[in-house]
This record gives structure tokens, C-alpha cells and sequence, in this order.
């Protein structure tokens, strides 16, 4: 026996709610997005410990999926965040309100 | 308590400790080295809870790939001091703490309520083979698409990426 299953499900939602609060209170574009990579790790980590619950490989395969999920998600989301920054010179996300092309 | 329960708990305690560091760091480079290190450890979470496979690929796609690109890309833009002082950043940041505290008290009593969550986990490991070979005999099409997302991600990382030298009257050149 390792740990009680809820306590690695404790530490997955402490994980979630740290990448969820920094990309709430951040206001660099890419803080934004390391808050959104600390999510999906969690999430991840909670899908490890249910394969491990019920003894089946298909809470790995979802992890597997979320990972080609975040690496083309960040992959487009640091492209977005260089062309805006070229565009409108500022990675700040309060600069964003002007609404032109 | 045994010794896998003993290293699960060191283990919880440097990654909260390394993502809490990470996300109060008023650098992005202290960010992301602290990150790099949070899922170090996250990969060995995973190998104990026995995915080696998925330990392995941690390491390599998110503390390799994903934290190299965000270097990278912080050292290709113009680095910016933090704007707003003191008191105005700690406005920002008591909404998402005081609502993350009540989740969190929330999740905790779900947690210790739902039966089942007392059950300890019995130490297994789903060798790379067998991971694999379920993988591709039940998850075939899955995988499919997910490569796909791939090549979507790919074209718009360089339709985005691209230089917008050329003036606008030739547009029949492919080449940037």
C-alpha cells in the first residue's frame, strides 16, 4: 500500500487550484499560460492515481492524450503569444482592450 | 507507514513547494526554472504510482520540450518589469486566493465523504510493453487523431510564426 487514494486526489486539486489562481492573478501573457500547464499536469496526476484504483492502463492513455494535448497547445499559444507581442509590442493583458485589426 | 508513503509525501511536499515558488516568482525565467523542477518531481510521482512510461514521457515532453520553448521564447521578447505596485498586485491576487481556499475546503470534504477515497493504492506498474500494447489494440483511432492535433498545431505555430517582410503586392511566393 502507498497512500489512501484521496490523498493523491487532494494533491492533484492543491496543484490545480495553484496553475488556476496563477493564471487568474497573473497579468504576463505567459505567466497566463505556465497557469494553464500546471492545470493539465494536475489533472494528469489525477488520472495516474485512478489507473493505479482500478488496476486498468486506460487513466494512462488519457495521460498520454493530454500530453500531445498541452505540447500543441502550448506550441500554438506561445506563437499567438510572439505575434501579438510584435504586433502590438506588450505582453502585459491589460494592454489587450483596443480592439483594433 | 511505510517507505513508499514516507517518499509519496517528500514528493508532494517539493512539488507544492517548487509550483508555489513558481507562481509568485515576478520573473518568468525563476518561473520556469522552478516549473522544470516541480515536474521533475511530478514525473517521479508518476513512477511511483506506477506509469513508468508516462514518468519517462513527463521528463522529456513537459520539463524538456514545453519549458525549452518557453525559455525560448523568453528570450526572444522584450523582457518587461512588473507593473503596479505592491498593494495592487496583492488585489489581484486575494479574489483567487480566498476562492481557491473555498474549492479547496470543498474538494477536501467531498473527498473525505465519497467512500472509497480511504482505500489504500497497492503498489503496480504497467511495464512500457503492456502499456503500449493496449494502447495501440484498444486506443488505435485516438492516437490517429491526436497526431492529427499535431500537424493542425504545427501548420498554425508557422502560419502564425511567419515574417511579414514581403509587401503586400507579391503574394504568390511560398518561401518567407
Amino acid at each position: 500500500m502507498i497512500v489512501p487514494y484521496g490523498n493523491v486526489l487532494l494533491l492533484a486539486v492543491i496543484l490545480f487550484l495553484m496553475g488556476a489562481a496563477c493564471a487568474v492573478a497573473r497579468r504576463n501573457l505567459l505567466m497566463i499560460l505556465i497557469g494553464v500547464e500546471i492545470m493539465l499536469n494536475a489533472a494528469g496526476l489525477a488520472f495516474v492515481a485512478a489507473s493505479l484504483k482500478w488496476q486498468g492502463m486506460d487513466g494512462q492513455v488519457f495521460v498520454l492524450f493530454i500530453f500531445a494535448v498541452a505540447a500543441s497547445e502550448v506550441a500554438v499559444g506561445l506563437a499567438l503569444i510572439v505575434y501579438s507581442q510584435r504586433r502590438t509590442g506588450s505582453m502585459n493583458a491589460d494592454d489587450y482592450n483596443r480592439m483594433r485589426g | 507507514m511505510t517507505l513508499f508513503a514516507v517518499i509519496f509525501y517528500v514528493l508532494a511536499i517539493v512539488v507544492l513547494a517548487s509550483t508555489l515558488l513558481a507562481i509568485i516568482q515576478r520573473q518568468v525565467v525563476h518561473a520556469i526554472v522552478y516549473l522544470i523542477l516541480s515536474f521533475l518531481a511530478t514525473a517521479l510521482l508518476f513512477y511511483l504510482l506506477g506509469a513508468p512510461f508516462l514518468a519517462v514521457l513527463e521528463v522529456i515532453i513537459y520539463a524538456g520540450a514545453i519549458m525549452v520553448l518557453f525559455l525560448f521564447v523568453v528570450m526572444t521578447v522584450r523582457a518587461e518589469p512588473m507593473r503596479g505596485t505592491r498593494w495592487e498586485t496583492l488585489r489581484q491576487w486575494l479574489p483567487a486566493i480566498a476562492l481557491g481556499i473555498i474549492s479547496l475546503c470543498v474538494a477536501g470534504i467531498l473527498i473525505a465523504q465519497v467512500p472509497g477515497s480511504e482505500i489504500g493504492l497497492t503498489a503496480g506498474m504497467a511495464t512500457p510493453t503492456a502499456f503500449g500494447r493496449y494502447l495501440f489494440k484498444s486506443y488505435w483511432l485516438p492516437v490517429e487523431i491526436v497526431s492529427f492535433l499535431l500537424l493542425i498545431g504545427l501548420v498554425g505555430t508557422l502560419y502564425l510564426g511567419r515574417q511579414e517582410t514581403k509587401p503586400a503586392g507579391e503574394k504568390g511566393e511560398n518561401h518567407p
